[in-house]
């Protein structure tokens, strides 16, 4: 089995491989369209901003590449971002997979609340779902982001930060995590592994 | 609800860890890899590589080291310690850190901050600064705090943060090594002041030393070194104390 992990301008492409690694999978990093479309599952992984990111996948192609995807597909936290309607980071227009919105926390007390939500925080409200299957007992997963999805009718978890918000989304063939499984100790590990057995 | 952070802190030494090690279980209680596995599974929260001779003997951490450490552990780290480019960074970052610090170099050149912030993230840019009582002001120092800069440390932190750091690690030298605790009313004041995340650092002696600085101190996250080298505080042991005095911290 053949897990693709597209290459783009991420910053975390490193740690999602060594995860994999760790998992014993068999992952390769390419922006090759018929790489991607021949791999059994395919990780979008993410860190940076919405708008250079969309401006380099479209300048690729990897745009459509994307939506073509009919194997499991995973985004990883900006990859969350991307897979969705339009993200507020810079009035960015994405991918349009998930018919979700993603907006900027606006932290009602500044004292109480930094921007961007950094740590561990904890996935509630999980459905029942391949994904989630079997979790450790403590949910706590690592987050690094300023910018949110709303909650939806694809959202299968969620994170409390000011308000709650979507920690997991999926529809179809695509699941993505805002936070960073690939960081995320032993739960993190749980849902990538669950994700390379779907 | 978003939890505070407890980090260990390795020091690094020719890629070795340094400031005597006391773990039974390590079959080398040099390697740094070994020591942040163990952490990891402990329950740490992240993280900080320091290398200790890298500012003054002009030694680059050891990349290799990072991509070991990096392929080990599956919780956050960061890496500091004579970083001063953005090619520093970047080799850094490519070799598996999560986050790098940056603290002599900020002072001497703080544009660097806005460069690295730009070419790599704000959240993976922490900035460290050492701060130490001079009559009655807090002042920035470097060179592990034994040379003094013209830098109110308030004010420093606040353009490190308007600069674009991600994150602060505050260390007071008047506490570091003393045992009695962090510096709670510094700490609070800069977070308080700023909407980035400050890890509070030097001072840890005991378990209410972390409830405080979480509560009277406002921090993030916290950072020791030899208490938890020499296991006079056993993380899991920490974790259950202050998830026992009403902090939020990941289980």
């Amino acid at each position: 089995m053949k897990t693709a992990v597209i290459k783009y301008n991420a910053g975390n492409v490193q740690s999602v491989l060594y995860a994999l690694e760790r998992l014993g999978a068999d992952a390769v990093l390419t922006d090759d369209p018929e790489e991607i479309h021949s791999a059994d599952k395919v990780i979008f992984p993410g860190q940076g901003e919405a708008s250079s990111a969309m401006a380099y996948l479209k300048a690729r192609q990897l745009d459509q590449v994307i939506k073509d995807i009919k194997q499991p597909f995973l985004g990883v936290c900006l990859g969350l971002q991307l897979l969705c309607e339009h993200s507020e980071e810079n009035n960015t227009e994405c991918l349009g997979i998930f018919p979700v919105k993603v907006k900027r926390f606006i932290p009602e007390n500044s004292q109480e609340f930094k921007v961007p939500h950094v740590g561990w925080n904890e996935i509630e409200n999980l459905a029942d779902n391949v994904l989630l299957k079997d979790l450790p007992d403590s949910k706590f997963l690592y987050y690094v982001h300023s910018y949110y999805a709303e909650l939806s009718e694809a959202t299968i978890a969620t994170t409390h930060y000011i308000h709650d918000f979507t920690a997991i989304l999926h529809r179809d063939n695509y699941w993505a995590i805002q936070a960073h499984p690939e960081k995320s100790s032993t739960v993190g590990e749980k849902l990538l592994s669950n994700f390379l057995s779907i | 609800m978003l939890t505070k952070r407890i980090i260990p802190c390795l020091d690094i030494k020719d890629g070795r860890t340094v400031k005597g090690v006391n773990f039974v279980q390590l079959r080398d209680a040099g390697d740094p890899v070994e020591l942040a596995k163990i952490y990891s599974d402990e329950g740490a929260d992240e993280l900080v590589f320091l290398d200790i001779t890298a500012t003054v003997d002009k030694r680059k951490t050891l990349a290799e080291l990072v991509t070991k450490v990096a392929k080990a552990i599956n919780i956050p780290f960061t890496v500091g310690g004579g970083i001063s480019t953005v090619e520093d960074v970047k080799v850094l970052l490519a070799a598996g850190a999560d986050k790098i610090s940056i603290n002599s170099a900020a002072v001497k050149n703080p544009g660097v901050i806005d460069e690295m912030a730009r070419e790599f993230g704000s959240q993976c840019i922490v900035v460290a600064i050492d701060t130490r009582d001079v009559d009655g002001i807090d002042f920035v120092h470097t060179h592990g705090g034994r040379k003094p800069t013209l830098l109110k440390t308030q004010e420093w932190a606040r353009e490190v943060a308007d600069r674009g750091a991600g994150e602060i690690l505050l260390t007071s030298m008047d506490h570091d090594g003393t045992k009695a605790g962090f510096a709670n009313e510094l700490t609070a004041e800069i977070s308080s002041a700023l909407s980035i995340p400050v890890i509070a650092s030097g001072g840890a002696g005991n378990m209410p030393h972390f409830k405080d600085v979480f509560t009277f101190g406002k921090a993030d996250a916290a950072l020791a070194a030899s208490i938890f080298h020499f296991k006079e505080i056993g993380i899991p042991e920490l974790k259950g104390y202050l998830i026992g005095e009403g902090i939020s911290i990941r289980k």
